[in-house]
């Protein structure tokens, strides 16, 4: 089967039980994206697939042959970092990084939903196409993603400061 | 995770075809958030994997009557950010939302939510005696931590209850699903009739046959009066519920001229309590009123030990979504 991460094809010889996120890891050795709790229930593991953000443990490779995949090596590297990693790293948004990279795909996922409209289990008003991205909301749209450094003010404040301007 | 065989399908008829050759031991795959978690620690061990996730069943479409089909396979963020299901059945948007994590809404399908398994600790702890992963070992909930447990329609056999939100709303809303069998056979059931309760074989969890494909969710025109979506949990976002409730009121001169109410998280299926809304029907839209209905939703509830808060918490939780969506102060 193929891959396609981070705009170059990949050729693979896989068993049909690998994920997604092994796949990258031990296959494609794409490190960046990390293995967390392998369950769906830390967000570690996220990437992008079409833009859209999933979990890639609870994937199947062999299920997104064609799928366009974005892990944090497409994002940016570390001489053109994207303005989201800047942020990261102006705000302190971390302390042991290991779901730092999850934590910036997930964020650039859902700076996509918001811009779409879609609205949050804090929406008051779902039928509302009026979105305000207030740290409530935030918050709950990044609560995929855990970090048990907790640094989840930093973090807010990271994705924040990458709003002003107003492109999300 | 056991070995499997896997292939993938563009058509329907195709993947029911597919899975009948492959006997029982195939299982169709979209998500795959809640399967392939339990595959890799072997609760679920399918020989066949069925991958269904590329069938064109993605559309939501509007019916002539003024309903809406959803797309078995639409992602269940998709169907949360639908216009049409945001304008016209809020409580179905605020419910998928309620769900899980973005990361998980963006991938699992709407048919796959209706299949997920339940979340008790004991049918995934694979050294404990679960009546529904192994027929006839007994349950270990009863006696055990049963704080997430059924307290409406379980049995002695097993007290798991059915983790979804999205299932309470559709049932609320009176949802149809349609189905495709083997020979092309297709048939509508209402949702409300599509789980089981437990009863002596909590292993059998649906109405469907061998091979037969979940192809669509079918909902009614949207019923009047004001729809919303409560959610009582541990932490306040991406958790199962302890207690859920769906409601659709509609008022006329301060009585109630229609209600349509559901609980989650307190049976093995999404609980529709009739009762209740028997009780509610053209009485005044007052406190009193939504106790007594509450009372009579729970009247034949059975706690277990952990979990007997759970009864007062749905009646109150019910008491309160009818108080909000009919302005009555607490």
């Amino acid at each position: 089967m193929s891959l396609k991460v981070n705009g170059k094809a990949y050729d693979l010889q896989i068993d049909p039980r690998t994920t997604l996120l092994d796949a990258l890891r031990e296959h494609l050795h794409l490190t960046g994206t990390k293995k967390g709790c392998d369950h769906g229930q830390c967000g570690a593991c996220t990437v992008l697939i079409e833009g859209r953000r999933i979990n890639s443990c609870l994937s199947l490779a062999v299920m997104h042959e064609g799928d366009d995949i974005v892990t944090i090596e497409g994002v940016g590297d570390p001489d053109a970092l994207h303005p989201l990693q800047a942020a990261f790293v102006e705000y302190d948004a971390f302390q042991c990084g290991y779901c730092t990279s999850g934590q910036i795909c997930s964020a650039l996922g859902m700076l996509a939903e918001a811009k779409a409209g879609m609205p949050s289990h804090v929406t008051e008003d779902v039928s509302s196409h009026d979105l305000e991205l207030t740290d409530h909301e935030l918050r709950e749209r990044m609560s995929g993603n855990l970090c048990r450094c907790a640094a989840y003010p930093n973090i807010i404040a990271a994705i924040r400061s990458t709003l002003v301007g107003g492109d999300a | 995770m056991k070995p499997f065989t896997y292939e993938r399908v563009t058509d329907p008829s195709i993947a029911v075809a597919a899975a009948v050759a492959a006997g029982s031991g195939a299982k169709f795959i979209s998500g795959g958030t809640n399967l392939l978690d339990l595959m890799k620690l072997e609760i679920e061990q399918p020989s066949h994997l069925v991958d269904v996730s590329r069938l064109p069943l993605r559309q939501v479409e509007p019916l002539p009557d003024g309903g809406l089909r959803i797309g078995a396979q639409a992602d269940n963020a998709t169907v949360a950010a639908d216009r049409r299901v945001r304008e016209q059945y809020p409580v179905l948007s605020e419910a998928l939302l309620a769900g899980a994590s973005a990361q998980l809404r963006n991938k699992a399908s709407i048919a796959g939510n209706l299949l997920q398994r339940t979340r008790c600790g004991y049918f995934y702890d694979t050294s404990a005696a679960c009546n529904k992963r192994r027929p006839g070992a007994g349950c270990d909930a009863l006696q055990g931590f049963n704080r997430i447990h059924a307290i409406l329609g379980a049995s002695d056999a097993c007290i798991a209850t059915n983790p979804s939100d999205m299932a309470v709303a559709l049932v609320a809303l009176d949802a149809r699903i349609e189905l495709l069998g083997e020979g092309g056979t297709a048939r509508t059931v209402a949702l409300r009739d599509f789980h089981l309760l437990p009863e002596t074989t909590p292993q059998i969890e649906t109405v469907l046959r061998p091979g037969e494909l979940i192809t669509a969710v079918v909902l009614p025109p949207p019923a009047p009066g004001r729809q919303h979506y409560r959610k009582v949990r541990d932490r306040a976002s991406y958790e199962f519920a302890l207690v859920s409730v769906a409601a659709i009121v509609a008022l006329e001169g301060g009585r109630i001229a229609s209600a349509r109410t559901a609980f989650g998280a307190v049976a093995r299926t999404p609980w529709r309590p009739l009762a209740a809304e028997a009780v509610l029907d053209g009485r005044p839209a007052s406190l009193d009123t939504y106790r007594v209905a509450a009372d009579a939703a729970l009247a034949r509830a059975v706690g277990r030990g952990h979990n007997d808060f759970k009864i007062e918490l749905a009646k109150r939780t019910l008491v309160a979504v009818l108080a909000q969506l009919t302005e009555v102060r607490p």
